[in-house]
């Protein structure tokens, strides 16, 4: 278990966890297939402390995968992972990572409040104890952040797919982590609510909490990360995303048609 | 009065229990003498008033974390195997004289159901529809085969299995229901978190370092023990609908995890006593009547739950600017 962690393991949470130099992310010649078919192959690529990088690729092009073995929740064929430098998949320091889904897995009928939600986020720093008067006021600190304090008692299934989301960032706030790992997290989610909703992950990464983003809206991404990593099973562009946007990877990874919308407006 | 009527090569193990049931019995007379009402009057009662409260906890609790899994189903799968292990039992009994209620063999063999049914869910990624159905059907078929081959007298002996019976609840058998009732309710507290984020977001849980599949195995398990401890009084045939309905009654008037829970645990409750009351004034069986009130209270839940909404307490308030940054504001 990784609960019963010191009171100073959450000096760690201030958002410059890793120590300096240490790479949050670090995947090395990884091959993974479900099957006998490669879903990834050859994939190296290191996310340092503090970056804000998208992963984009069309559909099937194994981001999803790849962000799977990056969290350790899958194990490669061939080569690394190495996850706050220890291998990904026996690494159990829960509370250094926040994971934001697509809302699709998450819309379940199930009555729990918005706190309830967040107070998730704190379960890897208490293990089997209770929450202290202490974790509910980061919970309520997180719903604040994201600007939610007044729906916390809401049942989350009423809330619209944006205040959803956010609800789920406030969870990985809660958690205090280092890493921030969203996958698609903008999929049914209203436009006005999706341009806020990277507001607030620029505002989280300014705070240097690491954000890796699996996107496939193309202009979300080129609007607000740093850097692009372009996959279509390999890896096409690694780099800046001014970069980026004046290549042809991305023609390259996603066939001739495709374009960046978001230079256009 | 000697509630010990048979021996059990249990007895001694179980001797501090059957103080706590007399304990109980004592307290039932008492609250006969102050209120009059005809069936506190027989020990036998007394013992399934008891068994019949620990189902209204136990139940529900479990049940809370299947239903929104959408695991409701798995409790009726692990019923029917339970049958298997009493006829385990009952065969056993009979073939070497073995002498151990044909519950304790139905716990076992429905912890090992539980364990398949987790595996083969683990290797296939999925809870599917149809290894649950080979599951359940399974365990019915050897029950009724071990039954069938083990002569005709045992065949007399089943119907409290599959329908449940309040007057053959034995003191060793409350006993035995006892000790489970404490090991789910010790288990639940202690793993709450982590069931809870198990139930709610499995990925998510996985990644916040909470060994996932552990914690499925532990939740399948405790559904048995939650299954054989009910069916004394609720019947293979029955036993799964108090893992669902009380659950299903509370997630429509609840809008929180924790008062889900315990509302869920009040209506089984509610079920449980009303349900045995009507069966012994109506001389019917107490499985059944138990049920019908539980859909009864369901039903009143769902009603409750629309006039809620319609009446509509919730006016939206509006989402609060983004507070990260220093100076940052959301638009």
């Amino acid at each position: 278990m990784t609960g019963h962690r010191s009171s100073a393991a959450s000096d760690a949470a201030t958002g410059n966890g890793a120590s300096p130099g240490e790479p949050v992310i670090d995947v090395s010649g990884v091959d993974f297939g479900y099957t006998a078919t490669p879903v990834v192959e050859n994939v190296s690529l290191t996310v340092e402390s503090g970056e804000y990088v998208a992963v984009v690729g069309p559909n099937g092009s194994g981001k999803s995968t790849l962000m799977k073995l990056m969290l350790g929740l899958l194990e490669p064929d061939e080569g690394t992972v190495r996850l706050f430098d220890e291998p990904a998949h026996a690494f159990d320091d829960g509370d250094r990572i926040g994971y934001v889904a697509q809302q699709a897995s998450a819309s379940k009928e199930m009555p729990i409040t918005v706190r309830e939600v967040v107070k998730m986020g704190r379960f890897p720093h208490v293990g089997f104890g209770r929450l202290s008067a202490e974790d509910w006021r980061i919970v309520d600190d997180a719903l604040a952040t994201v600007g939610m304090g007044d729906f916390a008692d809401r049942r989350i299934t009423n809330l619209s797919g944006g205040q959803r989301q956010r609800a789920f960032i406030a969870r990985a706030l809660a958690s205090e982590a280092d890493l921030l790992v969203l996958d698609e997290p903008t999929v049914g989610v209203d436009a006005e609510s999706v341009e806020a909703f990277y507001d607030l992950l620029d505002a989280l990464n300014e705070r240097a909490i690491t954000i890796l983003l699996i996107e496939h809206d193309l202009s979300a991404v080129t609007d607000h990360a740093d850097r692009v990593v372009c996959l279509n099973r390999e890896v096409y562009f690694d780099g800046p995303t001014a970069e980026f946007v004046e290549s042809d990877a991305l023609a390259r990874a996603f066939g001739t048609t495709a374009t960046v919308v978001g230079d256009a407006r | 009065m000697n509630p010990v009527l048979q021996t059990s090569p249990l007895d001694p193990l179980l001797a501090p229990l059957y103080a706590v049931l007399d304990l109980w019995s004592a307290f039932m007379f008492l609250l006969w003498d102050l209120t009059g009402l005809g069936l506190l009057q027989y020990q036998f009662l007394h013992r399934a008033i008891l068994v019949g409260l620990c189902i209204g906890v136990m139940a529900p609790l479990i049940g809370t974390f299947l239903v929104h899994r959408q695991l409701a189903l798995i409790g009726d799968a692990l019923a029917h195997t339970a049958f298997a292990g009493v006829a385990v039992g009952l065969f056993l009994n009979a073939v070497i004289d073995l002498g151990v209620s044909p519950y304790l063999t139905a716990v076992v063999v429905a912890m090992l159901a539980a364990l398949l049914i987790e595996v083969i869910s683990e290797t296939t990624d999925a809870y599917n529809d149809v290894s649950m159905a080979i599951v359940l059907s399974t365990g019915f078929a050897l029950g009724t085969t071990l039954i069938s081959i083990n002569a005709g007298g045992l065949a007399v002996g089943i119907n409290q299995y599959l329908f449940g019976n309040l007057s053959t609840v034995s003191p060793e058998n409350a006993a035995i229901l006892l000790v489970l009732f404490v090991v789910i309710v010790a288990t639940v507290a202690l793993t709450r978190n982590q069931l809870l984020y198990v139930t709610f977001d499995e990925t998510a849980a996985e990644v916040s370092g909470i060994p996932v599949t552990w914690y499925n195995r532990v939740m399948v398990m405790l559904t048995a023990l939650v299954v054989v401890g009910a069916m004394q009084i609720m019947g293979v045939i029955l036993v799964a609908a108090m893992l669902v309905v009380p659950v299903a009654g509370a997630a429509q008037v609840t809008r929180s995890f924790d008062g889900s829970l315990l509302v869920s645990i009040v209506l089984a409750e509610l079920a449980v006593l009303l349900g045995i009351g009507v069966a012994y004034y109506a001389g019917a069986t107490a499985g059944g009547v138990i049920v019908l009130v539980a859909v009864a209270i369901y039903v009143l839940a769902v009603v409750a739950g629309k006039v809620q909404t319609a009446v509509g307490d919730e006016e939206t308030p509006t989402v609060g600017a983004i507070d990260a940054g220093e100076e940052r504001t959301a638009d």
